[in-house]
């Protein structure tokens, strides 16, 4: 898809003024982190399964050219085929190309947030193919022609009765007079309209949580089954899977689903985690007759070894868009590509560049909630400061904020300076605020006094009174 | 320079290295290896009776219903009390296990089963399992000439017969299940895999859960008593 990464301060506004969007994120905000809590309560492992987890993403990163050339010998002895992809159009090519060899009409998906990375619906139906999305929330916003808003619930922004209007637009040769107000009698309504679809596909594309290096097998995590339709009716199977998802064994992957499911929906186990090695048998009475990989990169490699690296350890699991302040505030498609919240914040620019995506690192209070809830630990606030000082460095922000930036450096490496001026701006604003206290216009400060007050400080800067409170203890001063 | 051994050439770069030997023996006995890493106690600690006990809670926590019968010889009348208490037609599509064979089916003359995989229209399925894991509640069923796998997913509703003996405590004893069985590579694994936990769901809407988004809507498991300390694979 194209970003729109670019225009993040203006779609974070209109999020912010959306009371359909509020209303949502509300529910969402609230549900994810108490149903992760609870699992993580129930699971004294859960830190000691964190650093498990996250070492055997950093040995398959370091060692990530030769599983991958085991994944591929083993995924070709258990007669698939692994197609590599430099980039989106590589990956759309092969995708395209292995449809047109069945003369494929229509082509059922399970949800894969690297299809959306490489745009591949779009490319499908330019080239006469039609792509059904499966996964509910992927098809209710496919009807709606928008990009997904999270990336394990992509319609999180919506309300039902959104849903209803999606529906009742769509589903036209349905009689008008149902009554499909509430979630079962939508859920009904999707799942009555989309098994015809599952019979007739010729191709049936799914992402992967895990591709396993010992075996050649592809994993994926479902909670409704239509991953599992998509990838077995059809003839033909398609994995789309971003070469960072391999793990070594299938010891390896039983660890990350532990966290996966935990992390993500609070769930002890999702529904199906299903594993997949190449195609139909010789003798069995199901299942597709090829099974085809597209391996895509897509500016991974490209992280390898450098200050990025770390994010490639990612299981996109989404617990640190749920416990984001800012993700939760102005929902994802303010972020204006496939990836949202901290996790986006972090990889969207290193896959679209920092020109294009500069905003999102910058949209982080550093609250650090993220990285405190990450499985595999991943560092997203300081890699977002990367990101700061990269921009910084290049002078891609604005020459008033880069100079205001260069000029709180130069004295915030003077601690006598710094704590001079700090304790003169305390006594002025403290004494400037009175006895109200706080501020309900500021010059520079419009942004945060538009909507809410400004509190004055007490007079004393924090230093001062740290000062104090130590000479008073009778420990010296701070050093 | 292909596609393949140019990403491979960037990552080696990213590495700051070439492809060395050393390494590639690293990875080579990591995998031969196979070594488990943490697995959580709450079920590795229990006895084989308590393992069977927390798969049955783990499992009716996501709405599995359970149901345990004491031979294999109840099993076609607890097929058919379940179908009769759920408002289900006495017919199913059953998967053409030999292990299913020796159930006494004739018994429940009523019962009308066909055999082979799912059709469009067939409502209730039956499978056997490989293995059950006690940890999450979770079924653990494998592909293969006599158990396809849209037995698992088409139907509206999904039973399975399942063994004490059969119910083992981490996915990790799933995983050597499978590498207990004969052959060598990647052939010697099932083409798939099914860890089944609990009926299809979705929270799309709204974030509340609804059953049977696209999978079967009901699992039930038929449990049969035998020994749980005696493992049949």
């Amino acid at each position: 898809m194209d970003p729109t990464s670019r225009a993040f301060i203006e779609n974070a506004h209109a999020g912010l003024a959306n009371p359909v969007l509020r209303r949502a994120l509300g529910i969402a905000g609230a549900g994810f982190p108490a149903r992760r809590a609870e699992a993580i309560a129930r699971l004294p492992e859960f830190e000691a399964l964190r650093d498990e987890g996250k070492a055997i993403k950093d040995h398959t990163i370091a060692h990530l050219d030769h599983y991958l050339e085991l994944y591929e010998k083993n995924v070709t002895a258990a007669g698939g085929t692994v197609h590599w992809a430099r980039d989106a159009a590589e990956a759309r090519a092969a995708v395209l190309q292995i449809c047109r060899s069945a003369d494929a009409k229509i082509v059922t998906k399970g949800k894969s947030m690297v299809a959306e990375e490489i745009a591949l619906n779009d490319h499908l139906e330019k080239n006469g193919i039609t792509p059904v999305e499966t996964d509910l929330g992927e098809y209710i916003i496919q009807l709606r022609h928008e990009p997904p808003s999270h990336i394990i619930a992509p319609a999180i922004h919506l309300m039902k009765e959104q849903v209803e209007d999606t529906f009742r637009t769509a589903h036209t040769d349905l009689d008008s007079a149902r009554i499909i107000a509430e979630a079962p009698q939508l859920c009904a309504e999707a799942r009555a309209v989309l098994r015809p679809q599952f019979l007739a596909a010729d191709v049936g594309i799914t992402g992967a949580n895990f591709l396993v290096a010992e075996t050649g097998s592809s994993i994926i995590v479902t909670n409704e089954g239509n991953g599992d339709l998509t990838q077995t009716l059809p003839k033909i199977h398609i994995v789309v899977a971003s070469l960072e998802k391999i793990v070594p064994t299938l010891e390896d992957a039983a660890t990350l689903l532990r966290l996966l499911a935990r992390s993500a929906t609070g769930q002890e186990f999702s529904s199906y985690t299903t594993m997949s090695t190449g195609p139909r048998r010789p003798g069995d009475i199901d299942g597709p007759e090829q099974y085809h990989v597209v391996l895509v990169d897509n500016g991974r490699s490209a992280m390898v070894g450098g200050e990025f690296q770390e994010m490639l350890r990612c299981l996109r699991c989404a617990a640190c868009l749920n416990h984001c302040p800012v993700y939760t505030a102005i929902g994802g498609h303010a972020y204006g590509w496939v990836y949202p919240g901290p996790m986006g914040a972090v990889l969207t620019p290193a896959l679209i560049g920092i020109a294009e995506a500069g905003h999102l690192p910058n949209a982080s209070s550093f609250c650090g909630r993220c990285e405190s809830v990450c499985p595999v630990r991943i560092p997203l606030p300081k890699m977002m400061r990367h990101w700061r000082e990269r921009q910084f460095v290049q002078h891609q922000i604005a020459p008033a904020y880069r100079a205001g930036l260069a000029w709180w450096a130069w004295v915030a490496q003077r601690p006598a300076l710094y704590h001079a001026l700090v304790e003169v701006k305390a006594r002025l604003l403290g004494w400037l605020g009175g006895a109200r206290g706080r501020f309900r216009a500021l010059p520079l400060a419009g942004g945060w006094t538009q909507i809410r007050d400004m509190p004055a400080p007490e007079g004393r800067s924090f230093h001062a009174l740290w000062a104090a409170r130590q000479r008073a203890q009778g420990t010296g001063g701070p050093r | 320079m292909s596609a393949r051994d140019d990403i491979l050439a960037r990552i080696r770069s990213g590495l700051g290295r070439g492809a060395s030997a050393g390494e590639a023996d690293a990875v080579a006995a990591r995998v031969a290896a196979h070594r488990r890493n943490l697995i959580p106690a709450r079920a590795a600690a229990l006895d084989p009776a308590g393992r069977v006990q927390l798969f049955v809670t783990m499992a009716e926590a996501v709405q599995t219903t359970v149901e345990r019968v004491s031979r294999d010889i109840d099993i076609p009348g607890e097929v058919a009390r379940y179908l009769a208490a759920e408002n289900l037609p006495a017919e199913l599509k059953m998967a053409p296990d030999p292990t299913l064979d020796t159930i006494p089916w004739d018994e429940r003359p009523l019962l009308n089963i066909r055999r082979g995989k799912a059709e469009p229209g067939d409502a209730v399925s039956l499978t056997p399992c490989l293995a059950a894991i006690a940890e999450t509640g979770t079924l653990m069923l494998v592909s293969g000439e006599t158990t396809p796998t849209t037995l698992n997913f088409l139907p509206d509703t999904h039973i399975v017969v399942l063994h004490a003996s059969q119910v083992v405590a981490a996915y990790e004893d799933g995983w050597d299940l499978l590498r207990d069985r004969k052959g060598e590579g990647p052939l010697a694994l099932p083409r798939v895999v099914n860890f089944i936990t609990g009926p299809s769901r979705t929270g799309d809407i709204e974030q509340k859960i609804e059953l049977g988004a696209h999978g079967p809507r009901r699992l039930h498991v038929i449990l049969v008593d035998d020994d749980p300390a005696r493992r049949q694979h």
